[in-house]
């Protein structure tokens, strides 16, 4: 698909990040789910096959007429085989698969703190991710950094409406309700750039609510948290014009604004997309979105700015200084 | 009938009960067969509606960037479509064949309280429209039939959308519990003598399991959107945080309603799937009781599954394994209806007409939707799989499976009853099969894209995630379901004229709606049947008897618009019930009620209370005698 320069090499070491595949877990968590899929299918497709196959059989049975009743009354030895096959069968049946659902539960609940190595928290606002470290002091969005094996605890929250937290190839999902503090594990078992997206409705740009779990060994993520740790350079060329339109007001970039009602772009131009997984990140699609983010992204909150075309170049140009 | 028997009293009873055509009949009617007619061509125009939001949504999504429509349009389109095919087709179209064929199938001369039934059509009318008003002003419901909150709260959605939703939804509350009701005393209240309650007809059963669900789910709902409601308009807090409220209390109740509105759905479709399976198989259904049983078993047990829907909510595990385990346990009532099914097409002598092809296209993909069912108890894979696309196709194949394939059967069934026509066996058979293929096609591979990560309710998606393929196949098959639809509303149009004649019982069914004329007089027997076994067309010689009573004069009730009413367990007759003829009540105060919701949408106070006193006069204006009574 897509990726600006920052992601590059960071997709170099997967090609799974234009995937969202349930059927292609990296990490024990969902493998435990799709391992509980592959059973579920296999005896699903057995019962399917069984009835379509009683289906089929009576289509093959010796046709009657419709002026003549075969019989009437009940057949004492068909109504056993009805309470065995309709009752007793599926109830030693669902048994079993209850049992197996509750041993699977543990493998995707909600992490304990004390098990996690590493806490992020990650908030849901119409229509991108907050995304802080407590720890580390690091904030960014859209993106999370985890290093590969490690447990790591994603507390949720929301700043609006519902949302709801899913990469799919490393855990179940989970939702972000006002009020609720919900966590879910995830744990890579492989370097990798997987993509997540928003899983519960939450208004106009609820498709274009995606993110990216990088996950990478620890050394390289130590370098990303001590670059993410770095404030940008002060008196860069495009700041004072960055404050002057008025970004500020929306966008954070620390040391120079304090806006939330947008993503933080301290190290915007390290990240791989724009506008939550909308459009790549590179300086092409950093004007085309400068210039008309309502275009690319109807009804988001950032208006048309009308700035001039050498506005947008200096405003694109700075903030893909910003790694 | 056609002989001279009883020729007095068929004309009394054709003086009794024939209604004049023209305007005024066609407003004040209570004849449970004509509001069932309208009922059911009422709910299939919002079919239709609801088929065209289908449509344009799977024309946006057969490639990646559609850019058929944007995403406003597009989340009135996906909420429109679930709150038009929930509540104003499958419902309703259900409750069509039921007003219908109901009395019929017990043997009475119309429902308990004929003029309650006439109300409950004009309000289902008047809500459908209110809802679909919204679109007039550019505000149609736009946050999911689900409507979650806080999304739904004024903050994130300002405009009338969500009172739309609101008033619209709690206006049709009205008709769904004043139908419910009467239904149930219907059921349990005016059978033949002799109908026990070991003998009530499967459907009969499916309208009672539905008609108890609706009154104790229905509450839920209409708590929500007043609570809702109140807090958009008035500022109280239920659901918003930020001043105490919870936004998971609207979860809890829009579920206690939803999950049993699926087997409000489901139940009426299983009866119509029981009717047909015995007179096509040609013998009594087997493990009949089983079955009756089986149905209100599902409708009590579908009210504590609820929480399945809310598995990635973060509550405890404890909580999750209750739910898991209920929503296992409803699998059990219905196994056994399958399973009762195959046995009785199996052990008789099966004959292959449309209805029953429909019948067996249902078994299957029921069966499909009621295993992914299953996997949705699963706690971690529904955590895993909700809110995608597996959902959309789950839900598809138990109700469009599950109920549309079945009213499909039925309209090819009992339209010879309703018309006196039969249908085009030829071109039923061609709709059914590119009906069957074209669903399967289209939300077959829904599943697929599920499992591949595609969430529900997106307007757009990006290309390069291996979901183009399965979407365009999965909007192909949306036409050529279209396609199937379309060749059976050809069909019923031309065969009202062009159908050859049906006679009384052209398929030599077992329940009573048979054994009178088709279509039925106004009063739908001339003597009151008594029936003696759980198949009545069956028993050829109580037939006969019911044209002797009719020599005699006996149970023929010719004193007014009169029925048998019964006791509830053994059938035995207590009393003459005696019903009203045409009435002006039931579409005023549907009038007056529209005046109310229509002004309290456009928060006119006065005029609300006015549309209120105008209510309260109808209500006391119904008091009154009918003029002619």
């Amino acid at each position: 698909m897509f990726f600006g320069a920052g992601g590059a090499a960071a997709l170099l070491l997967s090609g799974c990040a234009d995937r969202q595949n349930t059927l292609a877990p990296h990490s024990s968590a969902a493998r435990s789910i799709t391992t509980l899929w592959w059973v579920m299918f296999i005896g699903s497709t057995i019962v399917v096959m069984v009835v379509s196959l009683l289906v089929v059989l009576a289509f093959l049975r010796r046709r009657g007429s419709l002026d003549h009743v075969e019989a009437r009354g009940e057949s004492p030895r068909a109504r056993n085989a009805v309470l065995v096959s309709g009752a007793l069968v599926p109830a030693v049946v669902l048994t079993i698969l209850f049992v197996y659902v509750l041993t699977s539960v543990p493998a995707t609940a909600e992490p304990k703190p004390k098990d996690a190595k590493l806490t992020i928290d990650v908030g849901g606002k119409q229509w991108f991710w907050t995304v802080r470290y407590p720890a580390q002091h690091v904030t960014t969005a859209n993106e999370l950094h985890i290093p590969v094996g490690v447990p790591v605890r994603v507390r949720v929250h929301t700043d609006d409406v519902i949302h709801s937290f899913w990469v799919p190839e490393l855990n179940r999902k989970i939702d972000m309700i006002p009020g609720y503090d919900n966590s879910v594990l995830l744990e890579a078992d492989r370097a990798g750039v997987y993509r997540g997206q928003c899983a519960e409705f939450c208004g106009l740009q609820h498709a274009n609510m995606a993110f990216y779990v990088v996950a990478e060994p620890r050394a390289a993520f130590g370098r990303w948290v001590a670059r993410e740790q770095r404030p940008p350079a002060a008196g860069a060329p495009g700041a004072t014009l960055f404050t002057q339109v008025g970004c500020g007001g929306c966008h954070t970039i620390a040391g120079l604004s304090t806006g939330t009602v947008g993503p933080d772009l301290t190290h915007v131009g390290g990240r791989m997309t724009l506008a939550a997984g909308t459009i790549p990140q590179t300086r092409a699609d950093l004007e085309r979105w400068i210039g008309d983010p309502q275009h690319i992204k109807p009804g988001n909150k950032m208006p048309a700015l009308h700035l001039t075309g050498s506005q947008i170049k200096r405003l694109a140009a700075y903030l893909e200084s910003l790694r | 009938m056609s002989t001279v028997v009883g020729r007095e009293e068929l004309e009394r009873l054709e003086l009794l009960w024939a209604e004049r055509s023209g305007l005024k009949t066609f407003l004040t009617t209570c004849d449970h067969k004509k509001i069932g007619t309208r009922y059911l061509v009422t709910s299939f125009v919002f079919f239709v509606a609801g088929g065209v939001a289908a449509l344009t949504m799977r024309t946006q999504l057969a490639t990646a960037n559609g850019g058929i429509v944007g995403p406003k349009v597009y989340n009135e389109l996906f909420s429109m479509h679930g709150v038009t095919m929930i509540f104003f087709f499958v419902t309703p179209m259900l409750n069509g064949f039921g007003n219908y064929m109901v009395p019929l199938q017990i043997g009475a001369r119309d429902m308990a309280f004929p003029r309650m039934n006439a109300l409950s059509y004009w309000i289902f009318l008047a809500s459908g429209l209110f809802m679909y008003s919204s679109f007039l002003v550019g505000a149609a419901p736009d946050d999911g039939w689900f409507n979650y909150t806080p999304l739904a709260e004024h903050a994130f959605t300002p405009g009338r959308n969500i009172d739309f939703y609101n008033l619209g939804l709690l206006f049709l509350t009205v008709s769904s519990t004043v139908g419910a009701t009467n239904f149930l005393v219907t059921i349990f209240k005016l059978r033949a003598p002799g109908m026990s309650l070991n003998r009530i007809p499967l459907f009969c059963w499916g309208i009672a399991a539905q008609s108890f669900s609706l009154i104790f789910a229905l509450p839920a709902l209409s708590a929500a959107n007043i609570f809702l409601e109140l807090e958009r308009r008035f500022g109280f807090h239920f659901f918003d945080r930020a001043n105490g409220g919870d936004a998971l209390l609207w979860q809890h109740l829009f579920w206690i309603f939803g999950h049993p509105d699926v087997y409000i759905i489901f139940l009426p479709a299983v009866g119509i799937v029981s009717t047909i399976v015995p007179v096509f198989a040609r013998r009594s259904m087997i493990a009949h009781d089983w079955l009756a049983l089986a149905t209100m078993a599902t409708a009590f047990i579908g009210f504590g599954v609820w929480v399945h829907h809310m598995f990635a909510t973060g509550l405890s595990n404890v909580t999750y394994a209750f739910y898991s385990a209920a929503s296992m346990v409803i699998v059990i009532p219905s196994g056994v209806q399958i399973f009762g099914w195959l046995a009785t097409l199996l052990k008789g002598r099966p004959v292959i007409r449309s209805p029953l092809l429909y019948i067996l296209g249902f078994v299957v993909t029921f069966v499909i939707g009621g295993v992914t069912g299953v996997m949705f108890a699963a706690i971690p894979f529904d955590q895993q799989v909700t809110d995608t696309y597996f959902v959309v196709a789950h839900f598809h194949y138990v109700l469009f499976g599950g109920a549309v394939f079945p009213i499909f059967a039925a309209i090819h069934y009992w339209y010879p009853k309703l018309t006196g026509r039969m249908l085009d066996e030829r071109l039923a058979t061609w709709s059914f099969w590119t009906f069957f293929v074209g669903f399967n096609l289209t939300f077959f591979p829904m599943h697929v894209l599920g499992l591949l990560g595609e969430p529900r309710r997106v307007y757009t998606y990006h290309s390069g995630f291996g979901w183009g393929i399965w979407n365009l196949i999965s909007t192909i098959g949306a036409f050529t379901l279209a396609a199937g639809i379309l060749g059976t509303v050809v069909n019923v149009v031309r065969s009202r004229r062009a159908g050859a004649v049906a006679g009384p019982d052209p398929w030599g069914a077992n329940t009573l709606e048979w054994a009178t004329s088709s279509p039925p007089p106004e009063y739908n027997f001339p003597s009151i049947p008594v029936v003696r076994s759980v198949d009545p067309n069956w028993d050829v010689e109580d037939r006969r008897d019911d044209i002797r009573r009719l020599e005699h004069a006996e149970l023929t009730l010719t004193g007014g618009h009169e029925t048998i009413g019964t006791d509830w367990l053994d059938g035995n007759i207590e009393e003459v019930h005696e019903g009203p003829a045409e009435s002006p009540w039931p579409l005023l105060l549907a009038l007056a009620l529209s005046w109310f919701f229509l002004a309290f949408l456009a928060g006119h106070w006065v005029l609300a209370g006015i549309g209120a006193a105008l209510t309260a006069a109808a209500v006391g204006g119904w008091q009154l005698k009918e003029p002619g009574e």
